[in-house]
């Protein structure tokens, strides 16, 4: 194994898992941590532990530094960045390989080029993968927009070109609003970004998010079949799974052969996601993005394929080739993951934060438990909410939706508020449990529902 | 008259402003109506307005821009 000390920039469930996987490689591990991490999870489960500074991120987990510092100091010849943080920033990554030490994902310039949603989608259009009908490139002209709009049909979305992370999306229904909310989004993105580019895209309606997993050696590229995202609130994912309910299996060969070919185009390296959004109604598939990191729900992935995405990753970073053809990875089952969450589901999930008093943790056949969590462990206010991800996997969709709220039964951790009663009733949901959703259905089930989710 | 002060409804980190490159909500020897609004305090990505309930005058900030917090720990303190 060409690594021998990882260092992990990142915290909570993933650090966790990350440190997991470095250990079945007889690989060291460095936790960096600030002050809010001090007792943590995996603070104690790493070999070592080097304080980065204060408790918001922006001055810990955000100071490239103070990360960098402590990898020289503890000796580290990697860097593993987790999901969020780091993971996709390319500066990081290039002052990371600039002192000499592996980056545990692709190199700048690959992340650079899919970060850059113009140039991403550019990438696809080349690889010959639809993308969703929109402005080719960004749009400084008015009237050069409002003639596109014309052409692929309302509603559509405006983004701003430089932006990020939904920051800025309009979706307008009719021209008076787009000549009302064009100048707008043109102000606000020059006034946030110093840049006042915008680009065009359709919105398709009543769409599904699938994503397909990718895996390459900066040589050879393999996908790991698909996740369907579906189930979200306010753009972020709550309950995924693999394979898709309802993907029929041309289709699932079709869009795995596309995240395929984009990733090859670029000699991809490293764990990867090609996200799309699927139309089960026309059968119409559209490239969203690549994220060129792990993601959070990669478990369900590892289940129905029995890869160990993870310590895969580590591998191609150290320089070994994939040792998976195409035709090792098989389906096997289907898995669930659902993301629990230090929020109020009852009260417009309103963040939780505390310190957890008690804790039983889900267990027997079939279920997987990745966490952050202990006995008497604080849940501190400064990062996201995520405390675990409850994994179940089982011959069907439908033993599965049944193995998990038999698991969620068995979860508890006494006062703190947590997202498992959301996911106690979506279980029992005839939508749910049949499949017949899109990425808008939960926030329309929320509005009647949420009020019993105490 | 006793002293009043603004307290944080919630832990996480205190700003004063709406974004980094905005002016801060209200400053030393600013008024203070019922209501309004004098910074924000982000817990676990999300952001809630910290609203004053008292009328008063900004006498000081008792907690830095960008400040970690506890759930009802005083930020300002507020003179008649």
């Amino acid at each position: 194994m060409g690594i021998r000390t990882l260092l992990i920039a990142n915290r909570g469930e993933i650090a966790v898992r990350i440190i997991r996987a470095a250990r079945e490689l007889g690989i060291r591990t460095v936790q960096v941590h600030s002050d809010a991490d001090t007792d943590s999870l995996a603070v104690h489960m790493a070999d070592e532990a080097v304080n980065i500074g204060p408790a918001q991120a922006s001055k810990s987990y955000l100071n490239a530094a103070a990360i960098l510092e402590a990898a020289a100091k503890t000796g580290a010849d990697a860097v593993h960045p987790g999901y969020g943080f780091f993971a996709e920033n390319a500066a990081f990554a290039d002052a990371v390989a600039k002192a000499g030490l592996i980056f545990v994902g692709p190199d700048g310039d690959t992340i650079r080029l899919m970060g850059d949603k113009v140039a991403a989608r550019a990438a696809a259009a080349s690889a010959g993968v639809p993308t969703v009908p929109g402005s080719a490139g960004r749009l400084d002209d008015l009237a050069a927009a409002r003639r596109l709009v014309e052409e692929i049909g309302f509603p559509v979305m405006i983004k701003a070109a430089a932006g990020g992370g939904g920051r800025g999306i309009r979706i307008v229904t009719d021209m008076a609003e787009f000549d009302r909310m064009a100048p707008q989004a043109r102000a606000e993105a020059e006034a946030a970004f110093g840049d006042g580019g915008i680009y065009i895209e359709k919105v398709v309606e009543k769409a599904r998010h699938i994503e397909v997993q990718i895996l390459g050696d900066g040589k050879d590229v393999i996908h790991c079949y698909e996740r369907e995202c579906s189930l979200q609130r306010r753009r972020q994912k709550v309950w995924e799974e693999a394979p898709s309910a309802t993907l029929p299996q041309e289709s699932r060969e079709e869009l795995c052969a596309a995240a395929v070919k984009i990733a090859s185009a670029v000699d991809y390296r490293g764990a990867g996601t090609v996200e799309f959004l699927y139309d089960d109604r026309t059968g119409a598939f559209f490239f969203i993005e690549m994220n060129t990191r792990i993601q959070v729900e990669h478990p369900v992935t590892e289940l129905v394929t029995g890869i160990d995405l993870v310590r895969e990753m580590i591998r191609v970073a150290a320089g070994e080739p994939l040792r998976l053809n195409q035709d090792d990875v098989r389906l096997r089952g289907h898995a669930i993951e659902v993301r629990i969450n230090a929020e109020d589901p009852s009260k417009d999930f309103m963040p939780f934060p505390g310190v957890v008093e008690t804790l039983t943790v889900p267990g027997g056949p079939g279920v997987r438990f990745d966490s952050m969590l202990y006995n008497g462990c604080a849940i501190p206010p400064f990062y996201d909410s995520l405390l675990a991800k409850l994994i179940v996997h089982d011959e069907t969709r439908e033993a599965a939706i049944e193995r998990l709220r038999r698991a969620l039964m068995e979860f508890d951790v006494g006062a703190l508020k947590t997202t498992k009663p959301l996911f106690t009733a979506l279980a029992q949901d005839e939508n749910v449990r049949t499949g017949a959703f899109h990425t808008r259905w939960l926030e329309q089930w929320l509005d009647t529902n949420a009020s019993r989710l105490a | 008259m006793a002293m009043k002060q603004i307290l944080s409804p919630l832990p996480g980190t205190f700003y004063r402003k709406s974004a980094p490159d905005q002016p801060a909500y209200k400053s030393a020897g600013d008024s203070v109506a019922p209501g309004d609004v004098v910074g924000l305090v982000e817990v676990m990505k999300s952001f809630h307005e910290v609203k004053s309930e008292a009328a008063g005058k900004v006498k000081a900030f008792l907690v830095e821009n960008e400040g970690p917090v506890t759930a009802g720990q005083p930020l300002v303190d507020l003179e008649d």
